[in-house]
């Protein structure tokens, strides 16, 4: 309720401050859950980004105007990674060459009212990052260009097919050129940390306006306790696990020889 | 129902998690196996991370084995000096195991030995039984009782220095030996997630020359202790134990043990360890096929 007071303020303040100067459009963005906890039946998160397009004036552009296009992405903490590449060595696979990357996103998922590349070109797509061709992985070593491509598809396709990095052009929907929603799924599988959501409004091929909203993964509860268990106290960790199994394992045997 | 797995970072199915344990327990029950070889590759396939999956099925096996120590106990089956002896090369072995394990991933090259490994043991061992097994039962179809070997130890054995009697074992034999058989399976144990009853059970048999009548609780003891140790030691130092993949395995493994024990008094030992040779040989089959053909993912990520 207050969250839709806000929206509603934010729209009507450039008109109630009278604002002399046609400055560009400015968002007003959204997210559905800041705060994701990951808890035993944690299977995905399915986040509704939304948000309100502001126009100078607090006038929507008349229906003849060109519309402009709404784009978010989501995008994970990123990570430095090694990918590995497997080749036929007398008759069995093995890893063989391998390529260092220090910032690969985590996760990435972009939704667009249109496909992406319609939006703006290559240039553009790679300064804010629009698009699995155009992400920002930041290779460590100085490889031939060709063998680069090789390994970045290589892990983009890897992540995709793992449901970690999508492309869902379409799945932005704008009402009345001034309200836009997309819905993100974020699977089971991702890493905890710091999400940022990005949406960008773009027209003519120029981005006119961008925000930010940060979102915090975390596990929480048990799944929370374990973890930071595992991680910080191995031994008594490493104990527990030990003597769940004898005990269970006695259990089942006292239980049976009974009945 | 879904469950979300802390250290594996996933969600899996809790009921399917607890029918392979279930499935396995039956089958370690029944042969008298830890059933470590079929779980960490059957963890794999499910979509598990290797290393948690090796880290989390050895505490499955402590708990296969626990009940089977002490019914074997309970017999004086338990040979604890040979036992204890073992269980020390164990605990080294595992130790160099783990250093291993580090240094085979840092190369990029641990899954494919963990997977020669596989091939070449279940291989030979499946091999191996399924060509006793089945002279067992030509034997016992011609109705001539099958020739009992002469029980000796193999003499590289007799060649190690240092002698002590093992007297429940009937052996005068140098503790070196069992050292190092220990070490072995310890080493296994860290690096495939097993516990390496498949390997000890024969060893005792052929290079000790254990009498059979402490050789499989013996073999259990060792198991235990060393699966519990290798525990420790993932814990402390690939941190890749998930105690929730691990409860849900001991649901249904010690489960499934209890009745595979009970089947397996109506089955006759010779078409028990058929069997299981097939099914070693089927697992070790997979698993070459898996290394010759092209595999779907040619790239690997790994977090640095």
């Amino acid at each position: 309720m207050s969250r839709a007071a806000a929206l509603l303020l934010a729209i009507a303040a450039p008109a109630l401050l009278g604002q002399a100067e046609p400055a560009k459009p400015v968002l007003v963005p959204d997210v559905s859950q800041r705060d994701i906890e990951i808890v035993y039946s944690f299977t995905g998160a399915d986040l509704l980004l939304f948000g309100a397009i502001v126009y100078p004036g607090g006038q929507a552009p008349e229906p003849g105007d060109k519309p402009a296009d709404v784009v978010v992405v989501l995008k994970g903490p990123v990570q430095s990674v090694l990918v590995r590449e497997k080749e036929k060595v007398a008759g069995i696979w093995v890893n063989a060459d391998r390529m260092r990357y220090r910032s690969a996103p985590s996760f990435y998922a972009i939704a667009s009212s249109r496909p992406i590349g319609e939006l703006v070109d290559a240039r553009t797509r790679a300064i804010y990052e629009l698009g699995l061709d155009s992400l920002q992985l930041s290779p460590a070593s100085g490889a031939a260009p060709a063998i680069q491509a090789r390994f970045d598809s290589g892990l983009v396709d890897l992540r995709r097919r793992n449901g970690l990095y999508y492309e869902s052009p379409g799945a932005v929907e704008i009402t009345g050129r001034v309200l836009y929603r997309a819905r993100l799924g974020i699977p089971a599988r991702v890493p905890v940390g710091r999400y940022t959501a990005e949406t960008f409004l773009i027209r003519d091929g120029r981005v006119l306006a961008a925000a930010v909203r940060p979102i915090e993964i975390r596990k929480s509860g048990f799944e929370r306790f374990v973890a930071n268990a595992a991680e910080h106290y191995s031994v008594p960790y490493g104990l527990a696990a030990v003597a769940l199994s004898v005990l269970l394992g006695w259990a089942a045997g006292a239980l049976w020889r009974r009945a | 129902m879904d469950l979300y797995l802390p250290i594996a970072n996933l969600s899996v199915n809790a009921l399917v998690i607890v029918a392979l344990g279930f499935g396995v327990g039956l089958l370690s029950g029944m042969f008298g196996v830890g059933g470590g070889f079929l779980t960490t590759p059957l963890l794999i396939v499910y979509g598990i991370p290797p290393t948690v999956a090796a880290a989390s099925a050895a505490s499955q096996v402590t708990g296969a084995s626990v009940s089977g120590v002490f019914a074997h106990f309970r017999r004086n089956g338990v040979d604890v000096q040979m036992g204890a002896v073992l269980v020390a090369g164990g605990m080294i072995g595992s130790l160099a195991g783990a250093w291993l394990f580090a240094f085979l991933q840092a190369r990029g090259q641990i899954d494919t030995v963990i997977a020669i490994v596989y091939v070449l043991l279940l291989g030979s061992i499946g091999g191996l039984m399924l060509y006793e097994s089945v002279q067992a039962i030509r034997a016992a179809r011609a109705g001539k009782p099958m020739r009992a070997g002469k029980r000796r130890h193999h003499p590289l054995v007799a060649a190690l220095p240092l002698r002590w009697r093992f007297y429940r074992s009937g052996l005068y034999i140098s503790p070196l030996a069992p050292l190092i058989l220990g070490f072995f399976t310890g080493v296994l144990t860290v690096l495939l997630g097993v516990g390496g009853g498949f390997i000890l059970v024969p060893a005792m048999i052929y290079l000790l020359g254990m009498g059979t009548a402490v050789v499989v609780g013996t073999s259990l003891f060792q198991i235990l202790f060393v699966t519990a140790w290798a525990t420790m030691v993932h814990a402390t130092t690939t941190k890749a134990v998930d105690i929730v993949l691990a409860a849900l395995l001991l649901l249904g493994s010690v489960a499934g043990a209890q009745i595979g024990a009970r089947l397996a008094l109506r089955a006759r030992p010779e078409q028990l360890r058929l069997a299981l040779a097939l099914m070693v040989l089927v697992v070790a089959f997979r698993m070459l096929l898996g290394l010759a053909w092209r595999p779907d993912e040619i790239y690997s990520v790994e977090l640095m």
